[in-house]
């Protein structure tokens, strides 16, 4: 069967998709957690406000299971409830903020060395996928790429438990995004 | 001062486009006519990595995440909005016809008058207090998703010179894998407006642009309650093969 067509995800999702604590992986706090932050970058190198970020990956020990409760309701009046604070979901979703920041808050994933990253925005046709690693190690795509390709995949280093990790949509220092197909 | 862009020129560049397309199913990331489209799509060919885990695995929804109310837009305040009232409801499969099953669906809409409750949303048409236009639901055995709601309006937007999208209700889908993920527009049958529209047009291939329109159904139309619609969504990726290898 042939597929749905993508569409963009336009301006106005904004009071539909992203959700508090979207992400916040794990409680601050946690035990071994980690900030990941960064901004998004049109092809101009200007910050991109209405961008939408989702990330799934597996949990500490490497399970890529996922669970549910990344957005539970209320049962009583069905209002956002927020997660559970204990259950670690796998996935998370972010929106730009007016400056073209995010922010995640994760722990290490175990198992495969990258966090998957979806990039949805105003303007993008069709969502781009990239990986999240957080160190520049033995990896088969990593490997296959050259150094300042493969360096935009790899997340810096900032203080103890942050790291900056941009992604440009275009041109100079474009990121590097894949196909799945 | 840049001369304004007209229709005309919009609709040329739609025609050339549609003249070359190369029969794919989802639109370039870079489609002229949509102009936002410029600066934000990859100049650099997408890489297809080696090998591949999380991608083939992905998100898990349940019970907790979603209320038996959140499918129904039409009950979210004290009153009933304004509009036609409508049900839209299909499958969700992939691509070898196999239903997805207990996955989310999310959607959003504008009002009938085409507003959204969204503070860039300058569009002089009323916001309708009984109306904020999200919902979501999880799929069901055989993969079947329903919402009730209110068909929306069209709205201009400042692509060109009298840019009106055509009524559509954004879709988000989830599937067993990340690398199924899909986010969408569905379209009403017969709108005028589809021939001038660049975000609709940027599927250049006829057939799968008409995938984007849902059917009118007379059997899931309620008397004296609602109209039906049926749109049935297919996922794209990754291929079995790939499944199968766990590249
Ligand atoms: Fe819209």
């Amino acid at each position: 069967m042939r597929p749905t067509p993508s569409q963009t995800v336009g301006p106005f999702y904004g009071y539909a998709l992203p959700f508090r604590g979207g992400g916040d992986l794990v409680p601050s706090g946690h035990p071994g957690a980690i900030s990941v932050h960064g901004y998004v970058y049109d092809g101009a190198g200007d910050p991109i406000p209405d961008a939408l970020l989702e990330f799934w990956q597996a949990d500490a020990a490497g399970n890529l299971d996922g669970k549910p409760g990344s957005m539970r309701r209320d049962e009583v009046d069905g209002s956002f409830a927020g997660r559970d604070g204990v259950t670690f979901t796998g996935f998370a979703r972010v929106a730009t903020d007016l400056d073209g920041h995010w922010t995640l808050r994760t722990v290490r994933p175990g198992g495969a060395p990258y966090i998957a990253v979806c990039v949805f925005a105003r303007g993008l046709l069709h969502h781009l996928y990239t990986r999240l690693y957080l160190d520049d190690g033995d990896d088969a795509l990593l490997a296959s790429l050259p150094a300042d390709r493969r360096a935009t995949l790899v997340a810096a280093p900032e203080r103890d438990g942050v790291y900056r990790f941009d992604i440009r949509l275009q041109g100079e220092g474009e990121t590097v995004f894949l196909d799945l197909g | 001062m840049p001369e304004p862009l007209s229709q005309e020129t919009i609709s040329r560049e739609i025609a050339e486009l549609a003249a070359r397309s190369d029969g794919a199913d989802h639109p370039a990331r870079d489609y002229p006519p949509y102009r936002s489209s410029g600066l934000r799509h990859p100049h650099r060919p997408l890489v297809a990595p080696p090998e591949a885990y999380a991608e083939l695995r992905g998100p898990v929804f349940g019970a907790s995440d979603v209320t038996p109310l959140d499918a129904d837009l039409t009950r979210q305040h004290a009153g009933e909005p304004l509009g036609e009232r409508i049900t839209v409801t299909g499958r969700v499969t992939d691509r070898d016809g196999r239903p997805v099953r207990g996955q989310l669906v999310e959607v959003w809409q504008a009002n009938a008058s085409g507003r959204y409750p969204h503070q860039r949303d300058q569009h002089p048409a009323p916001l309708d207090p009984n109306f904020t236009g999200t919902g979501r639901c999880l799929t069901d055995a055989d993969g079947r998703y329903a919402f009730t709601t209110i068909k929306p309006g069209a709205y201009p937007w400042k692509n060109h010179v009298n840019a009106w999208r055509p009524a559509h209700i954004h879709f988000s889908v989830f599937g067993t894998a990340f690398a199924q993920r899909l986010v969408t527009q569905m379209y009403f049958p017969g709108d005028p407006l589809f021939p001038y529209d660049p975000i609709l047009q940027s599927v250049t291939d006829d057939k799968a642009r008409e995938r984007l329109v849902a059917a009118y159904d007379h059997e899931l139309s309620q008397p004296e309650w609602s109209l039906g619609y049926r749109w049935d969504i297919v996922l794209d990726g990754p291929s079995a093969t790939w499944m199968e290898e766990g590249r």
